[in-house]
């Protein structure tokens, strides 16, 4: 598993003038000592490891470990004790928060758009034309105004926040076909269709850069705004879930994420912030 | 020391063992429910509550089955020259490209090909994504490569020199000697490092997983995309733990443990058979 450890410590350097960096949102952690674990959402991490460098900033002894894994390892290691902190790309199931007494915290929503690579011609789809597409009856570019070229299908493995809320919200619970290549994260995603002249899939829209076209979806063009003002319909939230009501640092980390300062990181790493 | 060696050799032993029953146990849900059958021979589709695994049992077959062919007449050429034909310096050389080889990651390979072999194959042949059985089968090929070349190395450098120096001495040219001398009597040695190279690409995780798609279909050509068991068990591992999806692991892993477990069983079958057949 891919694990990203980030322990800054800053230490000698930054213990003089921790005032410099004194904002009222991290002035909760003032002397308090110790490790916050993280693991789950891939989506999650740019954000978290931008709040555990300010936190590791204003007070080393503070320090917020980040790890990936999905949506699914996130709520298994946080309902098992292993982390303190799991993410996850979509709301946990009533059977998973009764299971293992989970609260959830969401402190983003981000999108899930479609997209192909840029040599594509075919740049818009109709909801149904998408369907058709996943489902395997559309199967040739031709059929959409493109070049006479099968459709390469990308899928993204079950355990994905990312797929659940494409299946959902864009497929409307459509099939899949089962001939779908099956790529294991946002990254993996971006870097198929990328290389895929006539490849499609989709991506959390914080991902979407040059290497790959957004494909507008029923007219809507998926882009940080037109998620944010709703009129792009496929977004999830983002969570993080603790297993009884959080407390000590993983509290404090939260409640950092909630305030205006943690969701102008939100901001910046293109989601789209909840307050 | 002795003793230390043996105790070594012992947890390693009663580690094989733990594992089998640990899948045993903790599958065991699969096991007692009956549907066992459906599981093995059916199609993967959870959103329907199918878990068969029988798409995967076929492309860990044909990808490794592949891996064999491109990788076996590799191995057999590059030993042949290094065993054989060259000598001193060359020889050095080649052993140690071969022992440099072993040594790359496997990831690294992967990486390579993800960014120049997957479009090539989808260039070449205008069908697929170049994510294909064949893609991830050539690259495998290579990587068990290494494996294969020293274990026939070793294999035919045995072969009692005695009966090479006589051999030389009728006259017999180097190609003659590996022909009719060699080749015949490193027949055991060769045919193991064969199984063990199909046991590495039948276990090799990442390259199936960067390279063969993934898709859960069965696979029906050697262009199509399709998923290992290996690959299957990574993939599926984020899952909810209590899930039969999740659980269907525990079989995937219980195939490759019997497929290996079958892998051994051959390789004594076949030194025994030479071994007896020497005696008489």
């Amino acid at each position: 598993m891919k694990k990203i450890v980030f322990c800054f410590a800053f230490i000698a350097a930054l213990g003089c003038c921790n005032a410099v960096f004194a904002s009222s949102a991290l002035d909760a952690f003032k002397g308090q000592e110790g490790v916050v674990k993280v693991a789950g959402g891939t989506a999650h991490i740019p954000v978290i490891k931008e709040a555990a460098k300010r936190i590791a900033r204003f007070n080393p002894k503070v320090i917020v470990t980040v790890a990936g894994g999905g949506s699914g390892v996130g709520i298994r290691q946080v309902g098992e004790g292993l982390v303190d902190i799991g993410d996850a790309g979509r709301s946990a199931t009533e059977e998973e928060i009764s299971r293992y007494n989970l609260v959830q915290v969401k402190w983003a929503v981000d999108g899930v758009g479609v997209v192909v690579s840029p040599e594509n011609s075919v740049k818009s789809l109709s909801t149904e034309q998408l369907q058709q597409i996943f489902a395997g009856t559309i199967s040739n570019w031709k059929e959409l105004g493109g070049e006479d070229h099968a459709i390469d299908l990308y899928d993204r493995d079950s355990a994905s926040g990312t797929r659940a809320v494409f299946v959902k919200k864009a497929l409307k619970k459509g099939a899949v076909n089962g001939g779908a290549n099956v790529v294991v994260s946002n990254g993996a995603m971006k870097t198929a269709i990328a290389g895929d002249p006539y490849g499609i899939g989709y991506v959390s829209v914080g991902h979407i850069d040059s290497t790959v076209t957004p494909v507008a979806l029923d007219g809507v063009v998926p882009t940080i705004p037109s998620v944010q003002d709703g009129s792009y319909p496929v977004a999830r939230g983002l969570y993080s879930l603790t297993r009884g009501e959080p407390a000590g640092l993983s509290a404090l980390l939260l409640n950092y994420l909630l305030s205006p300062e943690g969701q102008k990181i939100v901001e910046e790493k293109g989601f789209i912030g909840v307050k | 020391m002795t003793r230390l060696i043996r105790a070594a050799a012992m947890v390693t032993g009663i580690c094989t063992i733990a594992v089998f029953f640990m899948m045993l146990i903790l599958g065991w849900p699969l096991f007692s429910h009956g549907h066992l059958l459906a599981l093995l021979v059916g199609g993967w589709n959870p959103g329907s509550g199918q878990f068969g695994i029988l798409p995967m049992i076929a492309g860990s077959t044909a990808i490794a089955g592949g891996a064999l062919l491109v990788g076996t007449p590799l191995s057999l050429g590059v030993a042949f020259v290094t065993a054989v034909f060259a000598r001193g310096r060359i020889r050095r050389v080649l052993l140690s490209c071969v022992r440099l080889m072993s040594g790359v990651p496997t990831v690294v390979y992967g990486f390579v090909a993800l960014i120049y072999l997957v479009p090539f194959i989808r260039s070449q042949f205008h069908s697929g994504s170049g994510f294909s059985i064949l893609t991830s089968s050539l690259v495998l090929g290579l990587l068990i490569s290494p494996t294969m070349i020293v274990l026939f190395v070793s294999a035919l450098d045995g072969v009692d020199p005695r009966a090479r120096r006589a051999a030389a001495a009728l006259g017999a040219t180097p190609a003659q000697r590996l022909l009719y001398l060699q080749l015949s009597e490193a027949l055991p040695g060769l045919l193991s490092g064969v199984v063990m190279g199909l046991g590495r690409a039948m276990g090799d995780t990442f390259i199936s997983l960067m390279l063969a798609g993934n898709s859960i279909n069965m696979p029906g050509g050697v262009l199509e995309s399709a998923r290992t068991l290996t690959a299957h068990i990574a993939l599926v591992m984020a899952v909810d733990f209590h899930s039969l999806e999740f659980q269907s692991i525990y079989l995937c892993g219980f195939v490759l443990y019997l497929f290996t477990f079958m892998l051994v069983l051959i390789l004594r079958a076949v030194n025994h058979r030479f071994q007896r057949g020497r005696v008489q």
